[in-house]
């Protein structure tokens, strides 16, 4: 029973995974393409990791998995800031139709 | 209108991934053999995702478009490592997925640092 709820989780995980990579070929900005791809990583990779826990239970590489996971879920999202600000510090352009930019506001 | 095309092309990608997972499955699953059957289309799934990152990074306008293609590649190859390591039953592939981690969010932090302009020691 556990197999099967861990082969549901990793078919999540691939999902989420390939509409990610489709937002980063299909969006138009490096900003739109960020917010897409950061779905990747914490329901995509996390979900086939915790999928992977509950394939194996609660070994040596289950344990490690979830370690894995914890770490990802801790520090992708500090990346992801880390980079959109600094393209936009470096000059990366909006696209046209974008609405707001409060970070270009609070600056002045 | 808009709306209709958006719609369509969801049903469709549902569609292909139900495709590549339920198709009917090579004798070496009767054997006992589920978990080389599965990972083998999971695989090819990453392997898709893999090649449209590789897309981004060769065309990518500008310098932070292939920084967040690279990064998203170092993600899918975590994944990798925990499939292989369901299908080969050794331990050591999600070693390679927790070092791999590791350096993908150092690499990405510095290469951040680099565009703003800044030396790595401030």
């Amino acid at each position: 029973m556990s197999e099967i709820i861990g082969f549901i989780f990793i078919i999540i995980g691939l999902a989420f995974d390939l509409f990610g990579c489709l937002g980063l070929i299909r969006l138009p900005d490096v900003y739109n393409r960020l917010q897409a791809s950061t779905k990747c990583v914490t329901l995509g990779t996390c979900g086939i990791l915790f999928g992977m826990l509950f394939i194996v239970g609660f070994t040596a590489s289950g344990i490690k998995a979830i370690l894995c996971a914890l770490f990802l879920l801790l520090t992708s999202p500090v990346a992801a800031h880390a980079l959109s600000r600094a393209a936009h510090i470096s000059g990366v352009k909006l696209w046209e139709a974008s609405v707001v930019d409060k970070y270009e506001e609070d600056g002045k | 209108m808009r709306t209709l095309r958006y719609i369509i092309g969801l049903i469709s990608l549902i569609c292909i991934l139900l495709i590549i997972l339920l198709y009917p499955p090579e004798a070496s699953v009767y054997l006992g053999l589920i978990y080389v059957d599965f990972s083998k289309r999971a695989l090819f799934i990453l392997i898709l995702c893999s090649a449209l990152c590789l897309f981004r990074i060769i065309k990518g306008p500008t310098a932070p478009d292939r920084i967040v293609a690279i990064d998203i590649f170092g993600i899918l190859i975590i994944g990798f490592c925990a499939v292989l390591s369901i299908s080969t039953k050794r331990n050591w592939y999600i070693d390679i997925g927790i070092a791999w981690a590791l350096q993908s969010f150092i690499s990405t932090l510095a290469l951040a640092k680099y565009l703003e302009g800044r030396d790595f020691d401030e």
